[in-house]
């Protein structure tokens, strides 16, 4: 058994080969005002329309399996926890761009806060509530929940991986073992996984909110192909190469099938591009064990090149007989 | 009949702090079903991740409900043309590697 492919799951992760790559950008300055497409001077009822228009075109349950459209929503939510609320607001616009000084302000701050109270949450929601830059859990230290949110519980979110795979791989039914934030999953990728097809791991995804359940991880398969069998479905297609002779007379050639090699018989006369299938040497069929696809042989007739004189000779006389109807 | 994999309207708006008529106005609209067993109305368990997104897109997109409905209509074409396009790539990836 191979040691675990470790995947700390971010947001999208890509597994290729067993390494995942995540890249992790400088923490720097995120001008929120910008994000929502506002100036300083906005009104609380530019922020909440603005918001709720980005919101709409952007959020994660309109845009299904779109990455650039979570980013941004993920950026559009984090504007608006910091400009909606007045508190944040107004160290955001004092300190935002010397970020690294708000610490200070937070210690002047705090006294004061004694004898505030515990004023209401921001208004995060449900996406929102774990995914902020470093930017924003420097200067704020982390979500705080909403006021719908805070009483709810929801499902965590659901996160996606890209398994790299060769098309050898997903021939047989194999198991591999994933790490995912330092859980192992064994997996078992069962043969006949198609390229682009996605399976479910339930609970493996993002936490739940307010102790809601664990959203689940969506594992999509990325198989390449560096064989000389082309598959379409469950069949493979290849070409194999006949000389010129067996062609004519017929005879029997040894040939590659996926899994090892077969003995084929060429009826005599075989003209050039004729197909043969060669039934269930195909690929499984993915969750149906013993089931197979077809393999289809198409046979390239190759004319022989840099001949002696006899048999240019011979072939003369062949041509001779034909043209005589011999 | 079995109620193991349902959970009544009751208990899930009592969960999620919704209002009952969402989820009969969903029901009304079509876009869940509702079973009632001995008089009592419930949703399909495998229905919640759904029911979560209308909840989302109702209260934290203030989206009504022919809204909804359009969104999930679209959302189904995407998805089938999703898969679609997925297995024309697949197709067309054996002639462009010819």
């Amino acid at each position: 058994m191979p040691p675990p492919i470790k995947c700390d799951v971010f947001f999208p992760a890509k597994i290729f080969f067993g390494v995942v790559l995540l890249i992790k950008p400088a923490m720097e300055f995120i001008d929120y005002y910008k994000i929502l497409g506002l100036n300083k001077n906005a009104s609380a009822e530019d922020i909440k329309k603005s918001y709720r228009k980005l919101a709409r075109k952007h959020h994660p349950d309109l845009n299904p399996n779109d990455d650039k459209a979570k980013k941004k929503f993920q950026q559009i939510n984090e504007a608006n926890e910091v400009l909606s609320d007045p508190e944040k607001r107004k160290k955001y616009d004092k300190y935002g761009k010397d970020w690294k000084h708000a610490e200070e302000f937070e210690k002047a701050n705090q006294q004061q806060k004694k004898y505030d109270g515990f004023g209401e949450d921001g208004n995060a929601n449900a996406f929102s509530g774990h995914e902020f830059s470093d930017f924003f859990e420097s200067m704020f230290g982390g979500a705080t929940g909403g006021r719908r949110s805070s009483q709810i519980k929801f499902r965590g979110q659901d996160m996606n991986a890209t398994l790299h795979l060769d098309l050898k791989d997903v021939y047989k039914t194999h198991k591999r073992t994933l790490s995912v934030n330092g859980k192992n999953i064994n997996l078992t990728i069962p043969a006949g996984v198609e390229n682009g097809q996605t399976i479910k791991i339930t609970g493996y995804g993002g936490e739940g909110m307010n102790n809601g359940p664990k959203g689940d991880l969506y594992i999509s398969f990325s198989i390449s192909n560096n064989t000389k069998f082309k598959r379409e479905g469950n069949n493979l297609y290849t070409t194999v190469d006949l000389d010129l002779y067996t062609a004519v007379l017929g005879g029997e050639i040894i040939t590659d099938t996926f899994d090892g090699k077969v003995k084929l018989h060429v009826k005599p006369g075989t003209q050039n591009e004729t197909k043969v299938k060669l039934k269930g040497k195909g690929f499984p069929v993915y969750k149906k064990e013993g089931a197979f696809g077809d393999l289809y042989i198409t046979y390239k007739i190759k004319i022989p090149e840099n001949i002696t004189e006899k048999e240019k000779e011979l072939f003369r006389e062949l041509s001779k007989m034909h043209k005589n109807g011999n | 009949m079995e109620t193991e994999n349902f959970i009544t309207i009751r208990q899930f708006c009592s969960h999620y702090n919704i209002d009952l008529t969402f989820i009969h106005t969903l029901n009304d609209y079509g876009l869940i079903e509702i079973t009632t067993v001995e008089e009592i109305p419930y949703i399909q368990k495998e229905c919640i991740k759904d029911i979560e997104k209308m909840i989302r897109l109702h209260y934290d997109l203030e989206i009504n409900m022919e809204g909804i409905d359009a969104i999930s209509y679209l959302l189904q074409r995407v998805n089938s043309m999703q898969a679609e396009l997925n297995m024309l790539k697949n197709r067309l990836s054996l002639y462009e590697n010819e």
